[in-house]
């Protein structure tokens, strides 16, 4: 069973059954799912995909990953885990219960499964709401993606490779929408994708007699020509010219031209090989693959550095005000694929939009004015003090006050210079107008504060890991664990720094949030997510001979546990209030958009 | 390479210079410089006015487009109404420009450009603008520059002003 299961697993994902190797994988654990598993508005224009997923299936990587956002904190959870169906309904009962976040449905069925609903009903293996599923290519899938379809093109409409390429690229790989126009209007769609409709023969150099390059103007006899079907004929050091500088400096691959004024007729893969050195058809293959991920809106590049691999997710532009779509590449990086910053859940796109903005506008600032201005009590201009009395005078409309009290200057009477009264209606009312104005900035502080704090802590993320590992070893030493049994240190890391990642933008959600009941709920979540989280953090930090007594490891387990159970409770709970406003059920009411 | 090509088209264009033109060396040295006196298409408001135009090849040429200036001042939504006398035209965008393009052709384009301007992808808005909703303002203008800026034959200067770019 667990064999059947390993042969499931990419090859690059590190085998289930080194342990210290999984552990290693920095940010997240990561599950196979049944590579069609749906988005319930997942559209049938995905068919396709959906085709030369499961064609290249049968090759071995298909790589449908999906994440689970969990993190195993013992080792019988890795291995409820990674069982298959079968080993969940032994299960069922006693272990399943305990590990509430392992919900997803471990098909390792080869035949995609048919009716996901059914899936989904059965009990204890429930979708969270804030899930949504997604496949990772790596490059040699994403060329074998478009090989296939346009082998599937050439076969269907009887182009050849090349111009099926151009074609699909023409389309942005919309094949049926390319099969249907090619059928009702062959000449037209094939002169707007650069094609003309005259007869197929294999591209040749070839010298012609008699034969003048109209860029270059040299006429010797034998220089070898090209021609693409246009029939605009130019000496090959001038076409080479022509392809290499639009590949090299230009970047220009899908849609380079015939070099002909007004010619728009494109240079298929084959002329182009047959033209230019090996090393240039590679960067022109290379840049044909971005523009092909670039093409598809189911397709981005994962944007950590030097990733090579591309996700596809089926979350539509329009739907990223009902959910945030976070994806993880095999790379171990998590980011949405509606904004591709980093995971930013629970809080939408376009509020973390507004929100960045508004810190690198605001926060500096606002701090400062914050701790060292107050406004005019009459006309609420800003007004820094920046030495002598406490008689003011506002510049702007002249109304004189004392600093200290923001009472009247003119009620002060004797007591100029030494503000002790602070009973005067006059001055009362006047602080009670300044807090008023205050409460904003003050409002935005405190959800910034926080926000930045978790933030923080996300920046030393990059020295947990080596942090945890050394720890890990050390606690080997000390207590006589195994590398196994020591295992949950790092399984608490990770549940640490992924949780304050989602603190930190449940902080920037919440200053949007208008009050009401589901405000309410979601601070709740919050905050016994961010008690939980403080409460590992400060075991997690305890020095390692405290961390010998096997009884703190069992309570460090069971923190893990919760924490994530908190985390996974607070996401699913707000995905589904974002989600439900599109049923014209309850939704947040945002507050200073 | 280029010089052949350069050479060939600098005869055809001298010989047979395209409407309107005159198409001559800066100095004889010096290939990718040409100088040529354009005068405003007949029935365009630049009737009666004669332009200086500076046409650079660069050295890539003809795998990179030509530079082209009109050194004169000139009332045009395409054209910047400053003394650099930029010119927006499509064909000189480095992603659109064909090597087999020819210099005379361009010359044309730059022609056309003033029978018929392109005010939906101007350099200048202000006068674009103009063009569309006040044509009879936009003429006097026009006519204005032909007489302050554009009568007598065209002004080179000396030496063929440095390359620039405003926009």
């Amino acid at each position: 069973m667990f064999i059947c299961t390993a042969t499931k697993l990419h090859p690059s994902l590190p085998s289930p059954f080194h342990l210290p190797n999984t552990a290693a994988i920095p940010p997240t654990t990561r599950k196979r799912k049944a590579a069609e598993a749906s988005i319930s508005s997942q559209p049938t224009e995905a068919l396709p995909n959906k085709r030369v997923a499961s064609a290249a299936k049968s090759k071995a990587p298909p790589t449908p990953v999906t994440t689970t956002s969990n993190t195993m904190d013992s080792e019988e959870d890795f291995m409820s885990a990674m069982s298959s169906d079968a080993d969940m309904q032994d299960f069922s009962g006693e272990e399943a219960p305990s590990y509430p976040f392992t919900y997803f449905d471990d098909d390792f069925d080869d035949e995609p499964d048919p009716d996901f609903g059914v899936l989904k009903d059965s009990g204890s293996k429930k979708k969270v709401a804030y899930d949504v599923s997604f496949q990772v290519y790596e490059p040699a899938d994403i060329q074998r993606q478009q090989d296939d379809m346009v082998n599937e093109v050439n076969m269907i409409l009887d182009i050849n490779k090349e111009d099926a390429a151009i074609l699909l690229r023409h389309f942005r790989w919309n094949k049926e929408k390319l099969i249907e126009d090619l059928m009702d209007r062959r000449a037209k769609v094939l002169e707007a994708a650069g094609l003309g409709t005259d007869v197929n023969t294999a591209p040749k150099l070839e010298p012609v007699p008699g034969f003048v390059c109209d860029i270059c103007c040299e006429d010797e006899e034998g220089l070898e020509t090209f021609a693409m079907k246009c029939g605009h004929r130019y000496c090959v050091h001038c076409y080479r010219h022509y392809l290499t500088q639009k590949v090299r400096e230009e970047g220009e691959a899908a849609r380079i031209q015939c070099p002909a004024e007004g010619c728009g007729r494109i240079i298929d893969t084959k002329s182009l090989d047959l033209l230019v050195t090996p090393d240039l058809a590679d960067r022109y293959r290379e840049l044909l693959n971005r523009t092909y991920v670039e093409d598809k809106d189911t397709l981005k590049w994962c944007p950590a550095p030097d990733c090579q691999n591309a996700v596809e997710c089926g979350v539509k532009k329009k739907d990223l005000d009902k959910v945030v779509p976070t994806v993880a590449c095999l790379c171990g990086h998590r980011f949405c694929f509606g904004c591709i910053l980093n995971d930013h859940q629970p809080a939408p796109c376009e509020l973390v939009k507004k929100w960045l903005k508004k810190c690198a506008d605001d926060s500096e600032t606002a701090n400062w004015i914050s701790a060292n201005t107050k406004e005019c009590p009459r006309c609420n201009s800003t007004i820094e003090k920046n030495g002598g009395c406490n008689h003011m005078t506002c510049r702007k409309c002249k109304h004189e006050f004392c600093w200290m009290c923001m009472g009247l200057w003119s009620e002060h009477g004797t007591s100029w210079y030494n503000c002790n009264r602070f009973e005067e209606k006059s001055g009362t009312d006047a602080r009670d107008a300044q807090a008023k104005s205050r409460m904003s900035l003050e409002r935005y502080l405190h959800y910034y504060n926080r926000y930045a704090n978790h933030e923080q802590s996300a920046k030393l993320d990059k020295d947990i890991y080596q942090k945890t590992e050394r720890k890990m070893v050390e606690l080997q030493r000390e207590s006589g664990m195994s590398w196994i049994e020591v295992q949950y240190l790092n399984a608490a890391s990770q549940t640490l720094q992924m949780c304050r990642q989602t603190l930190k933008w449940t902080y920037a959600f919440a200053f949007y949030l208008a009050r009401n009941n589901l405000t309410e709920i979601f601070e709740d979540n919050q905050k016994d997510l961010e008690m939980a989280v403080e409460a590992l953090s400060e075991m997690f930090e305890k020095p390692v001979q405290e961390l010998c007594d096997r009884k703190l490891k069992v309570v460090i387990m069971d923190k893990t546990s919760y924490c994530n159970k908190r985390r996974i409770i607070l996401l699913d709970d707000t995905a589904e209030n974002l989600a439900n406003g599109a049923t014209g059920g309850t939704i947040y009411d945002y507050f200073a958009w | 390479m280029a010089s052949k090509r350069i050479y060939k088209e600098l005869t055809e264009c001298t010989t047979s210079p395209p409407p309107d033109m005159k198409v001559c060396l800066w100095n004889e040295s010096d290939l990718h410089t040409w100088k040529v006196a354009l005068a405003g298409p007949a029935s365009s408001v630049y009737e009666g006015g004669n332009y200086a135009v500076l046409v650079t090849l660069p050295t890539d040429y003809p795998f990179k487009p030509p530079t082209v200036r009109i050194l004169t001042r000139i009332y045009h939504p395409n054209v910047t109404n400053d003394n650099l006398g930029n010119i927006c035209l499509s064909i000189l965008k480095p992603e659109n420009w064909k090597p087999a393009t020819k210099v005379s052709a361009v010359l044309q384009a730059v022609r056309q450009l003033l029978v018929e301007p392109q005010p939906d992808d101007p350099l200048e808005a202000r006068i674009a603008d103009e063009y569309r909703n006040d044509r009879n303002e936009f003429e006097k203008n026009a006519r204005q520059y032909v007489t302050r800026y554009a009568r007598g034959p065209p002004v080179f200067g000396d030496a063929p002003p440095a390359a620039e770019k405003s926009k």
